[in-house]
């Protein structure tokens, strides 16, 4: 008797999972694309340190608005730094503040959705409408008025991003745990008398992981553009650290003649947000998680 | 010739698996229904009998396609027809029942209107027509008062009526051919019953021709003229209905019919091992092979021809009906149980009470519930040590509700739940101490929904053992195989996930996870229900076997009255959230005294032309149990007269040690029964 491959699965380690997933995604164009555009810019940001040509604080007045060359790629600014030097270092920061930030949101919003999806009733109203109020407040004045208030140090991004951020997670997290509540596989640890946590843990854990590590790459990508927005209104990096946000800022009006200063950091912000967008898409898919019929809360 | 009205031929429809494979569903199919009968097609869950039926209209599900074949309807072929000539045919000429009606119809479309639409794209009457029509067609399927059913919306009927509100749309356009698709399966017994009896009238009175498929064999053999045996996505035994329900030369029917439960018959039937092969298994030889007792050398490298018998107007797919042949019937050999219980008391239930009622504020300070008419009341029953016992009833009859409460996962209003003669179970889960969790343990309906699909077979069984023994390491490893194999699975199931076992196999996981705790009583919940026939009986027999082994107690729940009687000691009759009738189930089964037994027993569909139900009662549904007096005071057709309105009526004790609550006198129901 011959037994054909795809019922026949054992046991994979996480490795193996992991590797399996990305093969997937990367089966599909849209998600290679996506996902050699991140890759791209992740090893750029490791590497630009050590192969920008120029350094990205040196102000020379003599090269002011120089057109892309040979010898500047991307041309230079209104103080004649290397538009190229600042480009390729300029996304090291919004990458890492955001990576960490989305890490931070994952975790609170996840956890919080799930327990509050788990013991319902009272205490899942009361923390809910307290999330709803927060929704309600436009991200972008309160991230104004935390980061006047407290200065825009790494250490008080990351939390407070992590935390806006985190507010529709622990919708999606919730929404994900309501679907397997009422499974009978819960009825049953509870009627064996497991603890909440363990529930949570080995129960409710394994199965809404998937929708919720989706969401949180697709907000990943949703809080690199409102970094760089922050930074655009002059309250994310401070100069003269390169950042895409800033540089768009810094050039903005000499956009009529000195295009490429504003267009190199937009095609480097656009590209890493299009890509994550694109992986995101594709790992949802890869995990068997439909994203066009469910929309972002 | 002009009789037939579909012809099948060479159908074989498949998809392609991941890595490319074209795997089949459907393999080589050839039929013929012709006008005005009636064709059954029986098999297990993935056997393509749905796949089957959804081509005879020319609906091939997403992502599948036809490889071969056609279906030919008044000799065009719709498998490779336009959409838009499709769309004349479908519901016009052919139609198809769902098994589902309360999703099939609209929610927020009135009955009537939903009806019209129909009859607005099947024919062409004017609007004057229409409405005298839906009347027509409401009254044929024997709804009361149509005028006021076409107002209303579906959620305001009940189940059955929305399965009669189905058919009448489906006879909307007065099609030449029916597809019904598991049109009983969600129903209760007594509404199932009746709504057979009308698909049958309905077939008389029209001359529709009916594809009927079912995994019921019951269900079957009320309905069909003729029945098709499916596995494996191949038709394996074909010919009229009465023959192969009496003489099934194919072995697979032959075991299948071997080990359904009878009513007739107390005591666990035979089971047949192993199950259907998924499909994408490549067999050389009879896909049947592995299972059949039939079976020479032969089978293994050839696959037999679907051979067609004159003499019996029969078609069957095996080299050895002949062996088959000489058998004249089947015989049944059941396993009598054997009951070990003894007088000790292992649970009581006195008094019990549960209500679902919304809690008022004042209640809920005083943490106290409130309601004059709870949904289960009055509850006494008392278990013995190493009994089985089993709750029937329809649904909504309480009888999950009750194991909910013994499970410590809903309160009781009042009563008290005592646990070995001397300890009080109180019915919260938080009150509880492990102990006295870990004696009671739950097996479910549906082996899909209580294993979690994110763990492997050791994870599961490892929970309980973690939690109640704190076993680690290489004594764990050795208890989970332990009860791997009394489940009869051997070791290499540890490292798989629920998805790579079959519905048999999951359930037999879950039977392990709860002997895992070692518990006194076990919760069945309807725990064979969700289960193909062929599997059910030996999941059934494991059950027996590990209780005699561990002389625990079982609280099954049932609405398969059959299943009940293979395999209780006990049975207590449930209606609206009361008792009904109590007793030992030889004697319930025998002598039903209770009205309400008498109905629900009549009921029962046996695989068997001969043995018809019997419609003693309306198959109205009550929502909310009577506030006073008699519980089945609504449906009940022996009413004697205000009495039964106004009290509850006494329990009364047969010579046999039956209880029955009932104002008729017990002499004068049995009276009624011989």
């Amino acid at each position: 008797m011959k037994i054909n491959s795809i019922y026949k699965e054992e046991k994979k380690s996480a490795f193996q999972k992991v590797s399996e997933v990305i093969i997937t995604m990367a089966s599909r164009p849209s998600g290679f694309i996506g996902l050699s555009i991140l890759v791209f810019h992740i090893i750029l940001a490791f590497v630009s340190p050590y192969i920008a040509p120029y350094d990205f604080k040196a102000i020379n007045p003599t090269l002011m608005l120089q057109a892309p060359s040979a010898e500047y790629w991307f041309g230079t600014d209104d103080l004649g730094r290397d538009v190229f030097t600042r480009t390729i270092l300029g996304g090291r920061t919004a990458l890492t503040i955001t990576f960490f930030g989305s890490l931070i949101a994952l975790l609170w919003g996840g956890l919080l959705g799930i327990f509050c999806g788990l013991v319902g009733g009272k205490i899942d109203d009361i923390v809910m409408r307290i999330v709803d109020a927060f929704l309600s407040i436009p991200w972008i004045l309160a991230m104004l008025l935390i980061v006047s208030l407290l200065g825009t140090s790494t250490e008080v991004l990351i939390p407070a991003l992590g935390f806006f951020y985190g507010k529709g997670i622990v919708r999606v997290a919730r929404a994900a745990t309501h679907d397997v509540i009422a499974k009978d596989f819960i009825v049953s640890a509870r009627a064996r008398g497991h603890s909440n946590f363990s529930i949570i843990w080995n129960e409710i854990i394994p199965n809404v992981r998937d929708a919720i590590l989706v969401e949180g790459a697709m907000r990943w990508s949703w809080m690199l553009l409102g970094f760089s927005s922050l930074s655009f209104l002059g309250f994310g990096v401070s100069p003269p650290t390169p950042d895409w946000g800033l540089m768009i800022s810094n050039a903005r009006g000499l956009m009529s003649f000195a295009y490429w200063a504003v267009i190199a950091p937009i095609v480097g912000l656009s590209s890493l947000i299009i890509g994550i967008n694109l992986t995101a898409d594709a790992f949802a898919k890869a995990l068997g998680i439909d994203r066009s019929t469910k929309a972002p809360v | 010739m002009s009789d037939i009205i579909q012809k099948v031929k060479n159908l074989s429809i498949g998809f392609k698996s991941k890595k490319g494979e074209e795997i089949l569903i459907l393999k080589n199919i050839s039929t013929k229904i012709k006008k005005g009968e009636t064709v059954g097609i029986v098999g297990e869950s993935g056997s393509g009998k749905s796949t089957l039926a959804l081509a005879m209209m020319g609906y091939v599900k997403h992502g599948l396609y036809t490889i071969g074949g056609e279906c030919e309807f008044n000799s065009s072929n719709l498998l490779n027809m336009k959409s838009k000539d499709l769309e004349k045919i479908r519901g016009r000429k052919i139609a198809m029942i769902p098994q589902n009606a309360g999703q099939a119809l609209t929610p927020n479309l009135k009955i009537g209107y939903q009806i019209d639409e129909a009859l607005q794209l099947h024919s062409d009457l004017s609007e004057k027509e229409r409405e005298k029509k839906i009347s027509e067609l409401l009254n044929k399927v024997r709804l009361p008062s149509p005028e006021t059913i076409a107002l209303r919306y579906p959620h305001e009927l009940s189940g059955g009526q929305q399965q009669r509100v189905a058919v009448a749309m489906a006879l909307a356009g007065t099609p030449d051919l029916l597809l019904l698709d598991e049109p009983t399966t969600g129903l209760d017994v007594t509404t199932q019953a009746h709504v057979l009896e009308l698909l049958n009238f309905i077939a008389k009175d029209t001359g529709t021709s009916m594809v009927y498929v079912s995994h019921d064999l019951g269900a079957i053999a009320q309905v069909s003229d003729r029945i098709i045996v499916m596995y494996s996505g191949e038709i394996v035994l074909e010919g009229p209905s009465r023959d192969i329900l009496k003489r099934p030369i194919h072995p697979y029917t032959h075991g299948l019919l071997k080990s359904i439960p009878k009513l007739s018959l107390a005591g666990l039937p035979e089971s047949m091992p192993g199950s259907q092969p998924q499909p994408g298994i490549i067999q050389s030889g009879c896909s049947f092979f592995d299972r059949c007792n039939f079976s020479e050398d032969k089978c293994k490298n050839t696959s037999p021809q679907l051979e067609f018998l004159k003499e019996l107007n029969t078609s069957v797919r095996c080299f050895n009906y002949e062996k088959l042949l000489n058998e004249s019937q089947v015989n049944q050999n059941v396993n009598k149980i054997k009951n070990n219980s003894n007088d000790k008391e292992i649970l009581n239930l006195s008094e019990v009470s549960i209500s679902y009622a919304k809690q008022k504020l004042l209640d809920q300070i005083f943490n106290r519930i409130s309601d004059d008419n709870p949904t289960v009341q009055d509850i006494n029953i008392n278990i013995k040590k190493g009994e089985t016992i089993a709750l029937v009833g329809e649904s909504g009859s309480g009888k999950s509700t009750i194991l909910k409460s013994i499970a410590g996962l809903l309160k009781t209003k009042d009563g008290l739940i005592r646990f070995d003669e001397n300890r009080n179970l109180s019915s919260d889960l938080k009150e509880r101490n492990p102990n006295d969790l870990r004696i009671i343990q739950l097996i479910f309906q549906n082996p899909d929904e209580s294993l979690n699909p994110n763990h492997t077979v050791e994870e599961i069984i490892a929970q309980p053992l973690k939690l109640y023994f704190g076993l680690k390491g290489e004594e764990l490893n050795k208890n989970i195989i332990d009860l791997l194999q009394k489940v009869r699975l051997g070791e290499f199931y540890m490292s798989r996930y629920p998805r790579q076992l079959s519905g048999g196999e999951k359930q037999r996981v879950a039977v392990a996870r709860a002997f895992a705790a070692k518990p006194d009583i076990i919760l069945c919940d309807e725990v064979t229900s969700a289960l193909d026939v062929s599997v059910q009986a030996a999941v059934l027999n494991l059950l027996q076997q590990l209780k005699e082994d561990f002389g625990t107690t079982y609280i099954f729940v049932s609405h398969d009255l059959a299943v009940v009687r293979a395999i209780s000691d006990r049975v207590a009759v449930l209606y609206q959230g009361r008792l009904c009738e109590v007793g030992p189930s030889n004697d319930v089964y025998k002598f039903p005294s209770h009205p309400y037994t008498e109905v629900l027993l009549g009921a029962v569909l046996e695989p068997d032309p001969d043995i018809k139900p019997k419609l003693v009662a309306e198959d109205i549904v009550e929502e909310k149990p009577p506030e006073k007096g008699c519980s089945f005071q609504g449906r009940c057709s022996r009413i004697v007269g205000d009495i039964c309105k106004k009290d509850i009526p006494p329990w009364q004790l047969t010579d046999s040690g039956n209880a029955i609550r009932c104002h008729i006198p017990i002499k004068e129901l049995q009276k009624e029964q011989l």
